[in-house]
């Protein structure tokens, strides 16, 4: 109860009242409650006057606001995570032996010593401004730490993305056009398994062949600032490869399953029925309404991705996001964790929103929910 | 049901299951060494003295397996009961008591629904002390979530049935309705689910492992044999795959009789289409 309080406020705190009042018009079931605000007359008339002025993009507005809401939401949960939960972490930090001196001074060092509540707002406002503290462990700023290792995260998920949309899509599809023939029993196989394989497995088992008995490639995949684009490429391509078979599964059983919904519908059958060929059913009946599936399909896997490349970072020791945010929560670094699990966060659910107002704009029957 | 019905992708899945159940169940009398017990060199080949050869510290591999099924499996099967009974309840209560509390259940399920599961592992795990009752904890409740939206969604549809109405009628008070009416009505549609979400538990608390925050060694698990012997790997030393492609059989023995269940319950239905 008083965390919903909380999650409340620091809605209104964020200072988005006029989106969150839009959002209210449209789906109020969907909010905390924000009745104070919407209360305030005038204002909503006129947030009423673009909603039905504008439908589309209100309701786009609303999608946005809707995800900023939950950042906010999802920092204040990373923050009390962290600091609400049971255990000293200057006692942790300096072991069983220490001195309550020693404990008291590094809490007043790292700034434990304050208010909960003081440390968030503080926290937050660096985090707005691209500053995300010092890291206890190096005493670095964690923003310097990161910045170069974001990069090297989205280098290596952008060519898995690329690689598995396509090929993921073209599957999914020649399995529905071979329904219940052998390439699409294959498929289903090939997928079943590639489902169940844990990522660290997939990367050994391609180390061991293409790394060391072959001696294609190099391993450890190190990347630094200043390498060759080439050398770079060829030694993202083994984790690439893992992460594509790793997501590449799950996005074509997923894309199957959407696009046969589809077929199976009423008006594919009476298309089918009323002699239009099969060319025409699939570009003028089937096409349009499988995108918004299809995208949500790619968006949800995309999302997965970001997860699969932590393990898959670790495996190859490629100095990226993932490999960085183990590492800090192996010392208990807790600048780092909080930095990291945001940003993961974050990406996670832009891509849900992106995801989200694609399939909008894509089917206008969603537009109109229930 | 008859046993012929049954498809041969089914029972492979069966028999596999079985196979890991046994070994967990008899570790003690079926291992040939302790778990333990240093038996040799160091990453001994398969074959030779040791059927699987030794791992990084030289013990047997097929001891380490035989008891890493135990802890794998005691501690996936009990987070996935865990958070079975925890998103069941809940979920059938905001779906029976609707207004107030489903808004608030529903919510808090949304957010913590919106922070990828192994991320948001990462960072409790960060704080809390390494107990394997914390970790089956937080396996639990991280993954009662996905159980809480499907739990949900079949609970709304069985709650205004005439029968449940019927109950409300005659006076029968909520945790009644949630045990008698909607339990048994939804046992079937979970039942799928839960192979699903326990195969997810079996990789995830492997993944928590191989990154060294789940079980702790010296104690044998799939998950953290892997992270033991990944040095291995540069060298030619195939030690972490064999851990690896056992956590990959039993989930994939899992999920091929998870398939045979959708699939028996679809046709039930009348087909997917």
């Amino acid at each position: 109860m008083a965390k919903d309080q909380r999650e409340a406020s620091t809605l209104d705190a964020s200072g988005g009242t006029a989106l969150l009042e839009d959002a209210g018009s449209g789906t109020p079931q969907d909010l905390p409650p924000v009745s104070p605000v919407r209360a305030s007359g005038g204002r909503f008339g006129a947030v009423a006057g673009f909603h039905s002025n504008h439908p589309l993009a209100a309701l786009i507005l609303q999608r946005i606001a809707l995800s900023v809401g939950l950042l906010f939401a999802v920092s204040l949960l990373i923050f009390l995570g962290v600091e609400a939960l049971p255990g000293d972490f200057a006692q942790t930090y300096l072991g069983q032996s220490a001195t309550p001196q020693a404990v008291a001074n590094i809490r007043a060092d790292l700034g434990l010593d304050r208010p909960a509540p003081t440390r968030y707002v503080e926290w937050l406002g660096g985090v707005l401004q691209g500053d995300f503290g010092n890291s206890w462990a190096s005493g670095q700023s964690v923003t310097s730490q990161i910045a170069g290792r974001l990069g090297n995260t989205l280098f290596l998920a952008f060519f898995a993305a690329v690689i598995s949309v396509p090929l993921a899509v073209g599957l999914g599809m020649l399995a529905v056009l071979y329904r219940d023939k052998a390439p699409d029993r294959l498929i289903n196989i090939f997928s079943l398994a590639a489902v169940s394989l844990p990522e660290f497995f997939v990367g050994y088992l391609l180390i061991l062949f293409f790394g060391v008995q072959l001696g294609w490639v190099s391993y450890p995949s190190t990347v630094f600032s200043g390498m060759p684009f080439a050398d770079r490429l060829q030694a993202v391509a083994l984790p690439v490869a893992t992460l594509v078979l790793v997501v590449l599964a799950h996005m074509m059983r997923m894309t199957r399953a959407a696009i046969l919904n589809v077929m199976s519908s009423a008006y594919i059958e009476t298309a089918e029925l009323k002699g239009l060929n099969a060319f025409r059913i699939i570009a003028r009946h089937a096409a349009p309404n499988v995108l918004a599936p299809i995208i949500t399909v790619v968006a949800l896997n995309l999302a997965y991705l970001v997860v699969g490349v932590v393990v898959v970072e670790v495996v190859f020791v490629y100095p990226g996001m993932g490999q960085y945010m183990v590492d800090a929560v192996t010392v208990r670094d807790m600048p780092v964790v909080q930095a990291c699990g945001l940003i993961f966060a974050t990406v996670y659910i832009v891509l849900n929103m992106i995801a989200d107002i694609l399939g909008i704009l894509a089917n206008p029957r969603l537009r109109h929910p229930r | 049901m008859r046993l012929r019905s049954i498809p041969p992708s089914a029972w492979i899945g069966i028999a596999g299951i079985v196979l890991a159940l046994v070994c967990a169940v008899f570790a003690p009398w079926i291992a040939p060494y302790g778990e333990r017990e240093i038996v040799g060199d160091i990453w001994q080949p398969v074959g030779g003295d040791f059927l699987l050869g030794t791992d990084n510290l030289g013990r047997d591999l097929l001891s380490r397996l035989i008891f890493g099924a135990r802890t794998t499996i005691f501690v996936a099967m009990s987070a996935t009961l865990l958070s079975f009974s925890l998103g069941m309840i809940l979920s059938f209560t905001a779906a029976v008591v609707r207004g107030w509390t489903d808004q608030a259940l529903s919510r808090l399920n949304d957010l913590l629904m919106s922070v990828p599961t192994l991320i948001f592992a990462l960072v409790v795990l960060a704080v809390l002390p390494q107990e394997m009752w914390i970790l089956i904890l937080v396996m639990a409740v991280l993954d009662s979530t996905r159980v809480f939206r499907l739990g949900r969604a079949v609970a709304v549809d069985i709650a205004v049935m005439d029968f449940v109405e019927a109950a409300r009628l005659r006076g029968e008070g909520t945790v009644w309705i949630i045990f008698r009416e909607i339990l048994p009505n939804a046992l079937s549609p979970l039942l799928a689910e839960f192979g699903m979400r326990f195969a997810f538990a079996v990789l995830f608390l492997s993944t928590l492992s191989f990154l060294g925050l789940g079980i702790q060694p010296p104690a044998a698990d799939w998950g953290g044999m892997v992270k033991d012997n990944k040095d291995g790997i540069i060298f030619g030393i195939p030690a972490a795959l064999i851990p690896g492609g056992a956590i990959a059989a039993l989930a994939i023995c899992v999920n091929l009789v998870v398939d045979w269940l959708l699939n028996r319950t679809s046709s039930l239905k009348g087909g997917r289409g």
